[in-house]
């Protein structure tokens, strides 16, 4: 059991980001299985109810479940991997309850007031008649918050990065480390023969969680200055004012928003797995990673590529110059299949060169990932195509094959990876109570997250689309039960993995993680007379 | 000319194969690395030569659909191209408003699609009637949102928006909107229209 009383800091504010992280990863797949459900009878929900839970998926499932995940791992990870303290613990507490409280905020919004824009919140739909100003309101502060906890937990690791309580360093070594620069300069040396190769200061981790996390700052800017936007509307509308869309070209925004939103999707979760497999990698084979001054170099190459992506989206935008659309929208989309393939490359030779490797769940979940970005990348390349986009756009093909694809497989198998590495040392070596319910979250989350996006795919493919409803048509009904089918297979993972954790570290040690509870009290034993 | 069918029969195959692929590699590679000795014909894969296969495949995929898939060059160069005929549909509170009831094209003819929204942001997409998309564009408003389409196969579509502005666009459709047929089918669906409007 998990002895609360024996856990420094760092682990703790580790363990409640992960247990919140967890629990939103609940109510995302319930989400996703009611909606599931109303796709094969389309009596199950009122639509705009339908819409309302679609709202909130994304948002509890990337922000509510996987930010925090993440941002969990990398305020334990960051000041270890450094042999620094955090810069601020109180600022760590910060982000988990804003993140917490934005999430819950949001989904509220979605709850209680039907506020369905969804993630897009494409412009002038958030602001127009379609949403009472309560549900805009609701959804804005939800997200205003959100970001709020992005934007502390990017100062606190920066800051925790640079800071010089415990040993003086110099900041412009440090910092072209943390960019990966001295990964380039090591190249060039190597490739002109010109001076001796330097090791790096910055942890190879650490340099991807700081490139990721550039882009996290960024794409924050965007949808938490968006969200600004809908919270004057709102409250002008409130008071009695109709404030007018159009001083806003939809276009503009659409470009604008799509740019910060890929900052997440095709920025730092490509950047933070990419780190996080490198990371496992040489946990897992003991050996330091193949190529690291090519991995360095290619995460700085990947940030870069990050900011000009986002054509890829607007390809069926005919207002989007054509300009636009070639260059960012498929030939700079296509250099992530190379900076993903690298980090597939690198990976997978640094494990095979340690051979032979125990099939351990960190590995087993490690591989899976893999496999899931090896489907979901080039999915997502194919859409970003003008040719295929005119028939693929807003299909479940993108839904399906690309996004849950990579999310559910590719990142979420990555995190899981990262959770079973991570829970000896968050824990002090508490040991996981079954190895079969283990290896049974592998396989019933692998075979049902790709029997899933398989199932949407091929609906996509047949012409269903995303966001939309079909009553009285049964036409995609077969590909939705198959897509059901499978996802059952993920809530019943899910199930699994938690029974294991919980029972592993039991439920006082689950409480205690956020309050501490009454000391319990000894039973004294009554000789018999 | 190729359409959205073929070339999605043939993806759906390319798919299913490409996962066949990746799927062994990985089981394979799971195996190799769980054992000390190689069971299975080790394959040297030089980096840089991985590297150059991305880049022909990420390059290469967008000059075989520009050279392969018709409406890429068509769309590239609607500006230039002479259409047979126009369409001017506007969207506006949920509501496609077309110029008739049934937007007649003759086998072979150029269209072009001109489409205005007065409020949200819509889709606007053509579905043939198994439920396969032709083809689909968004719709912004105050932007141009224009199409140019071949038509060379008798049908009926559907239109469909195909992007979500709101819960009560969710299922914005008009049935058989738009009707391909031979020269004479049209006249004669004209000559029918006339004479019920007389």
């Amino acid at each position: 059991m998990l002895d609360v009383s024996r856990l420094n800091p760092l682990q703790k504010v580790a363990l409640r980001f992960a247990v919140v992280s967890l629990i939103y990863y609940g109510v995302t797949i319930l989400e996703g299985m009611l909606m599931r459900a109303h796709q094969i009878n389309y009596d199950v929900f009122q639509t705009d109810h339908y819409y309302a839970i679609l709202n909130a998926h994304p948002m509890m499932g990337i922000f509510g479940s996987s930010f925090m995940l993440v941002f969990g791992a990398f305020y334990f990870l960051v000041p270890t991997l450094l042999g620094k303290s955090i810069y601020s613990q109180r600022l760590a507490e910060m982000t988990w309850i804003l993140m917490t409280v934005g999430a819950g905020i949001i989904w509220i919004s979605s709850f209680f007031f039907r506020y369905a824009a969804l993630y897009t919140n494409y412009w002038p739909l958030p602001v127009s008649n379609e949403f009472s100003p309560y549900a805009l309101g609701t959804f804005a502060i939800g997200n205003i918050l959100l970001m709020g906890g992005v934007f502390v937990f990017c100062y606190n690791i920066f800051a925790t990065v640079f800071h010089q309580r415990d040993k003086k360093k110099p900041i412009g070594p440090m910092l072209l480390s943390a960019l990966g620069i001295d990964g380039f300069i090591n190249l060039y040396r190597r490739l002109s023969r010109k001076g001796s190769e330097k090791e790096p200061i910055m942890p190879l981790p650490v340099v991807a969680i700081f490139r990721g996390t550039i882009d996290a700052v960024l794409d924050a800017v965007v949808l938490g200055g968006a969200s600004v936007i809908f919270l004057v509307h709102a409250i002008y509308t409130l008071m009695g004012t109709n404030l007018s869309s159009g001083w806003l070209d939809a276009l503009i925004y659409k470009n604008i928003y799509w740019w910060g939103l890929d900052l997440i999707a095709d920025g730092l979760v490509l950047i933070y797995v990419a780190g996080t497999w490198y990371l496992l990698a040489t946990l897992i084979s003991g050996k330091p990673l193949f190529m690291q001054n090519i991995a360095r170099a290619a995460l700085l190459v990947e940030l870069v590529v990050s900011w000009n992506v986002w054509g890829h989206h607007l390809l069926s935008d005919q207002g989007q110059p054509n300009l636009m659309k070639i260059v960012s929208g498929e030939m700079v989309t296509a250099f992530e299949l190379v900076t993903m393939g690298i980090a597939v490359f690198i990976t997978l030779a640094t494990l095979w060169q340690a051979r032979p490797l125990k099939m351990t769940p960190p590995l087993k979940f490690l591989l899976g990932g893999v496999l899931g970005f090896s489907l979901g990348v080039p999915a997502g390349i194919i859409q970003a195509d003008l040719g295929m986009n005119r028939i693929l756009h807003n299909t479940q093909w993108v839904i399906g094959s690309h996004a849950h694809m990579q999310m559910l497989v590719g990142l979420g198998m990555t995190l899981y990876a990262a959770l079973y590495a991570l829970f000896p040392m968050l824990t002090n070596n508490v040991e996981l109570k079954s190895n079969r319910l283990t290896n049974f979250h592998f396989w019933a989350h692998l075979i049902g997250g790709i029997g899933m996006s398989v199932a949407m795919g091929f609906a996509g493919m047949d012409g269903m689309l995303r966001r939309a409803v079909y009553p009285g048509d049964t036409t995609f009904q077969p590909h939705m039960i198959i897509a059901a089918f499978f996802g059952s297979l993920m809530i019943l993972a899910y199930l699994a993995m938690m029974y294991n954790i919980i029972s592993s570290i039991g439920i006082r040690g689950l409480i205690e993680i956020f309050v501490k509870l009454p000391e319990r009290q000894k039973r004294e034993t009554v000789p018999a007379v | 000319m190729i359409e959205s069918s073929d070339v999605l029969s043939v993806m759906k195959v390319v798919y299913i194969i490409y996962g066949m692929i990746i799927f062994s590699f990985i089981g394979m590679y799971a195996l190799g690395i769980s054992r000390s000795k190689q069971i299975l014909p080790g394959i040297k894969v030089p980096f840089y030569g991985w590297i150059g296969f991305l880049v022909f495949v990420g390059v290469g995929l967008h000059l075989l659909t520009y050279h392969t898939i018709p409406w890429v060059k068509l769309d590239l160069s609607r500006n230039k191209v002479k259409v047979d005929k126009e369409f001017n549909i506007s969207i506006a509170d949920y509501k496609f408003q077309l110029p008739d009831n049934k937007l007649l094209i003759e086998e072979d003819q150029m269209v072009r699609f001109n489409l205005e929204s007065k409020d949200y942001t819509y889709g606007f997409g053509l579905f043939r009637e198994d439920g396969t998309m032709l083809f689909q564009m968004q719709v912004v408003p105050e932007s141009r949102n224009d199409i140019v389409w071949k038509f060379n196969k008798k049908a009926n579509y559907t239109i469909r928006s195909t992007e979500y502005a709101g819960p009560k666009g969710g299922n914005l459709f008009v049935k058989n909107a738009v009707i391909v047929a031979t020269n004479a089918e049209i006249a004669q669906l004209i000559s029918q229209k006339e004479l019920l409007q007389n």
